[in-house]
């Protein structure tokens, strides 16, 4: 069935169970929520709330969900198909991990071309490259050789030379360095802006959130308690109770370490 | 960013290349990294004593028609058991056949069985333990039963078995030492693969939308390599033994053909009084071995990601 709304994502009452009979733990909870075409959602929580698994259930990593998940109005199967894959990519939090420690950059973003069945190879990575703010000179050099920062756009390379309408972004910047941080972010907001993408973002940082995303939901022992938009996350407009203390506490460590950034000289 | 840009490195020499800071090719990438790795070994002495070792054997073996000084197969029975001499660097043995001259010749022999039962007992571990490895499930149970079942028996009784089912010579004695040598590369290849499956650049190769079979090919194959060739360079020596032990039992080469195992196997009779014949073949046997195993000790260093 389609429907008529625009939204390009949308998940109908998604569980996430681990573990089965007396040790089950529900980590995800009938959430329900819905990302318009060209928006960009959050989700926030606490470590542990389930938002890092929602997005697992989302992309395909876990198989394992109850529920539906809809993509651009269809429901998708839980197995995802090459075809799903082409739409959307995803950057994963730790860009230590998730690029292959033997492979140069350039077979890195050679691979999904090939599998996708791209043509102009040497252009679309020359191309990429320069999109994400690296030169050619990055081409074939091996991860450890590489900063934090150089191999996070190396991987949001990797994701967009595909050229997906949607890109699912797991704390892109948690594991990085403050100063690198804001590179990244202002990156991703301008790569969004160019190329009209979709986001999904998780964090915990609502720095991060507002900087980015219009619209947030916020997370708590697996379900989405409230959705804000990211004004509302500026002045505090919170309803829950929840969301209020989760809100104030953040603004708070925020605060302290402002003042600690002023304090180094960046 | 601060990054300081320097232009593609000038045509220059070979040297100034290698240690470009910025490759501006694929192959000079790989290059440097062979370099860095040979650069390390080079500090490491006992490896490099074993691999001195084995580039003596490998060029005796190629060059065997040039450094022998006799023929391998011509007997002088008026010259038999001559203790080492001039004229017979290592003497002769008990038909008068030179022994330098099959000492040369069997270094193509063995050579010729470990490189083959690597080159065979590899791929097949390598390829078994992480398709078991990385699919899981029903596919990991059957492989590893089967594996295990191999393990079960020990590796010289195994060949035996096959030896004497199929008879003796060194070409089924190379398939009998690979079926005995590819299941604990296969248990390797799959514990490599079970430690990086989970990892997130395979998570990543798989929301690329790669197959399985691609991402074992190009995603943990490529991890599990550096381990599955130090342990093939170690168990080259089991290999040369197992083969050498073959042909001892008569169930390998067969003579005349001047299989190091083989020819030790008749020295035996004539160890009282003429040690030479039993005593070359077995120093060159032990020189072999111990000098795969130092290799393989050192290339652990280099190419192990967890020792460095």
């Amino acid at each position: 069935m389609k429907d008529s709304t625009d939204n390009l994502i949308e998940t109908r009452a998604l569980s996430v169970t681990f573990g089965e009979g007396a040790s089950a733990n529900r980590v995800v909870n009938e959430v329900s929520f819905h990302i318009v075409r060209g928006e960009a959602y959050g989700l926030i929580g606490e470590s542990g709330c389930g938002k890092s698994t929602i997005l697992q259930a989302l992309v395909g990593l876990n198989t394992a969900y109850d529920g539906a998940i809809l993509y651009d109005g269809q429901e998708v199967p839980h197995r995802r198909e090459k075809s799903f894959f082409r739409k959307v990519q995803m950057v994963f939090q730790d860009p230590y991990a998730s690029l292959h420690p033997r492979k140069i950059v350039h077979q890195v973003l050679l691979e999904p071309l090939r599998i996708h069945g791209f043509d102009q190879h040497e252009e679309r990575i020359s191309a990429v490259l320069d999109a994400v703010g690296l030169g050619r000179d990055f081409r074939y050099r091996y991860p450890h050789e590489l900063s934090g920062g150089q191999r996070q756009r190396v991987a949001i390379a990797r994701a967009l030379i595909i050229e997906p309408e949607t890109l699912l972004l797991d704390e892109p910047t948690s594991a990085l360095d403050v100063s690198v941080q804001a590179e990244i972010l202002n990156l991703l907001k301008k790569l969004r802006r160019e190329r009209k993408l979709t986001y999904l973002m998780v964090t915990h940082d609502l720095a991060v959130v507002t900087h980015i995303c219009g619209r947030v939901g916020m997370m708590n022992q697996g379900e989405i308690i409230e959705e804000l938009s990211a004004d509302e996350i500026r002045d505090l407009r919170a309803v829950k109770d929840y969301t209020r203390v989760f809100l104030a506490a953040s603004i708070g460590s925020r605060a302290s370490r402002s003042i600690s950034q002023e304090v180094l000289p960046l | 960013m601060s990054i300081h840009l320097t232009a593609a490195p000038r045509a220059g020499s070979l040297k100034t290349w290698l240690a470009a800071p910025v490759p501006a090719s694929r192959l000079q990438a790989r290059a440097q990294q062979i370099w860095r790795a040979i650069w390390r070994l080079r500090s490491n002495t006992s490896a490099l004593f074993g691999f001195a070792i084995i580039l003596l054997l490998l060029l005796m073996a190629i060059f065997a028609p040039l450094i022998a000084t006799h023929d391998i197969y011509a007997q002088d029975l008026s010259a038999r058991l001559q203790p080492p001499s001039r004229a017979h660097f290592f003497g002769t043995d008990e038909l008068g056949r030179d022994i330098f001259s099959r000492i040369v010749f069997g270094a193509r022999i063995t050579l010729y069985i470990a490189i083959l039962t690597a080159a065979i007992a590899a791929p097949v571990g390598l390829i078994v333990g992480t398709t078991a490895g990385y699919l899981g499930g029903w596919v990991d149970i059957v492989l590893m039963r089967i594996v295990d079942v191999f393990l079960a028996f020990p590796s010289l009784v195994l060949a035996l078995a096959f030896v004497a089912a199929l008879g003796p010579g060194i070409e089924n004695s190379v398939i009998a030492i690979s079926l005995a040598s590819w299941p604990p590369i296969a248990r390797l290849a799959r514990a490599e693969t079970l430690t990086i499956r989970k990892s997130d650049y395979v998570a990543a190769a798989r929301l690329q939308g790669a197959s399985s079979w691609q991402i074992i090919r190009s995603d943990i194959v490529p991890m599990c390599i550096p381990s599955v060739v130090v342990r093939i360079t170690l168990n080259m020596a089991a290999i040369i033994l197992t083969a050498a032990g073959l042909g001892f039992l008569g169930l390998g080469a067969q003579p005349p053909s001047p299989e190091w195992g083989a020819m030790l196997s008749t020295g035996r009779e004539f160890m009282l009084t003429s040690w030479w014949i039993a005593a070359i073949p077995g120093c060159s046997i032990l020189l072999a071995s111990l000098a795969f195993n130092l290799f393989g000790d050192g290339l652990r260093d280099i190419l192990d990601p967890r020792h460095g």
